[in-house]
């Protein structure tokens, strides 16, 4: 479904990926493990081709992706429900899916606030309703349950259990346990690469 | 108090201070010729307002003016897209707008009675002097998009057009409210000078022009007081439909 082959990214000169690759397979659940600055949001971002390699390749077809970055990338001029609904049709025959999809990341009351008026946590639960709205065969998450606390971050991880079904994902975390949660088999980064 | 009164108060304040200084100005000179008072150049412009001809006048340069701010907006809004969007168009139209922008006014207006009939040429003015605003502010605001969301319309594969309606046109939005803002201003006094120089039949620029060949001082401080009005009231009202077409379009908050 998805192959990275030997990625090399340098960043003004320096190395931030060398000789990388992975391979996800449909429906497969992978989780990227490592110190922070060792290329795991970099190598996410070659994925989702928003950043070539300087060399390697990226072969396959993920077909529908959505992803949740570490900051939650709204509209800030569209109300929490707009920002759902933009993904879908971004008319009001899908504005009924859009709200169905906010209640269950809890977030009923907050429909029509403008991300300046939420919470982090809650911005980050209003990009993974979009998300998942979206019905992607790729889900690609880099540190999606920042700002949710212990309880709330459960319930989300079981909301994504049961959401995502055949879909693949792509996880980046430093938390052992919510890759273990959503099912993922975990690659640690090792000596510049993730085995 | 609250804020907005007391911005209100201190604004009346202001503008009583200056018109002291004026009355007082004008009373250590003592000629109307040289410098009448606020009361009669105010019982002037009423006395002017009263007559169709007047309003013929000032209908007529408004129409002019406009025209050129309208071409202008518009033009200066397609080369800004035309240049953020092609590297080509960007070196080709960059030092274009430079040029236009640093080259005096009276120039243009001087070649432009050459090349172009007097009905035709405020209104190329304004347009000259609006244009190179607007194209640096629109280009601004294209600049201005916020790459992180860019991304996440890609990854969600937004058409072209929800792109431009849901992320370029409401970062745009304040960009081109202080281009318009600034734009009348420039548009409007490039205008009425090039009115004073061409005297194209009806214009203020005219009637400028002949308050000032008369030594009418007072007219000619009753036109100008014409013309501030006119340009403070056309910047409201145009800002004020930017903005409820921003709202309507979801470019701002309702």
């Amino acid at each position: 479904m998805l192959e990275l082959n030997n990625i090399s990214v340098r960043y003004d000169g320096k190395s931030v990926l060398s000789g990388c690759g992975l391979s996800l397979g449909d429906g497969e659940r992978l989780a990227l493990m490592g110190p922070s600055g060792c290329g795991k949001t970099t190598l996410l971002r070659v994925a989702l081709s928003l950043q070539p390699p300087d060399t390697g390749s990226v072969s396959g077809d993920p077909g529908r992706t959505a992803a949740v970055f570490q900051e939650p990338r709204l509209l800030p001029w569209r109300t929490a429900a707009e920002n759902v609904n933009v993904v879908l049709s971004d008319t009001p025959d899908t504005m009924p899916e859009a709200l169905s999809m906010l209640e269950r990341v809890e977030l009923s009351d907050a429909v029509e606030k403008y991300p300046a008026e939420l919470s982090g946590g809650m911005q980050q639960r209003v990009s993974i309703a979009r998300a998942l709205a979206f019905r992607p065969d790729l889900l690609v998450l880099d540190e999606p349950f920042r700002g949710l606390d212990d309880e709330l971050r459960g319930r989300i991880v079981s909301l994504l259990n049961t959401s995502l079904q055949s879909a693949s994902l792509l996880l980046v975390t430093h938390s052992e346990e919510e890759a273990k949660t959503l099912g993922c088999r975990v690659l640690r980064y090792q000596d510049g690469r993730f085995v | 108090m609250k804020p907005s009164l007391r911005k209100a108060l201190l604004s009346l304040a202001v503008l009583l201070f200056w018109l002291g200084v004026w009355v007082l100005a004008s009373a250590l000179v003592g000629q109307e010729l040289l410098l009448p008072s606020p009361l009669q150049v105010l019982r002037r412009f009423l006395a002017l307002a009263g007559t169709a001809a007047f309003w013929l006048t000032v209908g007529t340069s408004i129409l002019r003016v406009l025209t050129g701010i309208v071409c202008a907006v518009l033009l200066g809004t397609l080369l800004a897209f035309l240049t953020e969007y092609s590297a080509l168009c960007k070196a080709l139209f960059s030092p274009v707008m430079m040029l236009v922008k640093s080259t005096p006014v009276a120039s243009f207006i001087i070649l432009a009675l050459i090349w172009l009939g007097r009905g035709i040429l405020p209104a190329f003015i304004s347009a000259l002097m609006v244009l190179p605003v607007v194209w640096a502010n629109v280009s601004a605001g294209i600049a201005a998009r916020d790459p992180l969301l860019l991304e996440m319309a890609r990854i969600y594969r937004f058409p072209r057009s929800r792109v431009l309606r849901r992320i370029t046109l409401p970062t745009l939005l304040p960009f081109f409210r202080s281009a318009l803002s600034s734009a009348l201003g420039l548009g409007w006094k490039a205008g009425i000078a090039a009115e004073v120089l061409t005297v194209p039949q009806p214009s203020i620029g005219k009637m400028i022009f002949e308050s000032k060949l008369y030594l009418e001082t007072t007219d000619l401080f009753a036109w100008t007081l014409t013309v501030i009005l006119l340009s403070l009231l056309i910047e409201k009202i145009l800002l004020k439909l930017v903005l409820r077409a921003g709202r309507k379009g979801g470019a701002v908050h309702a």
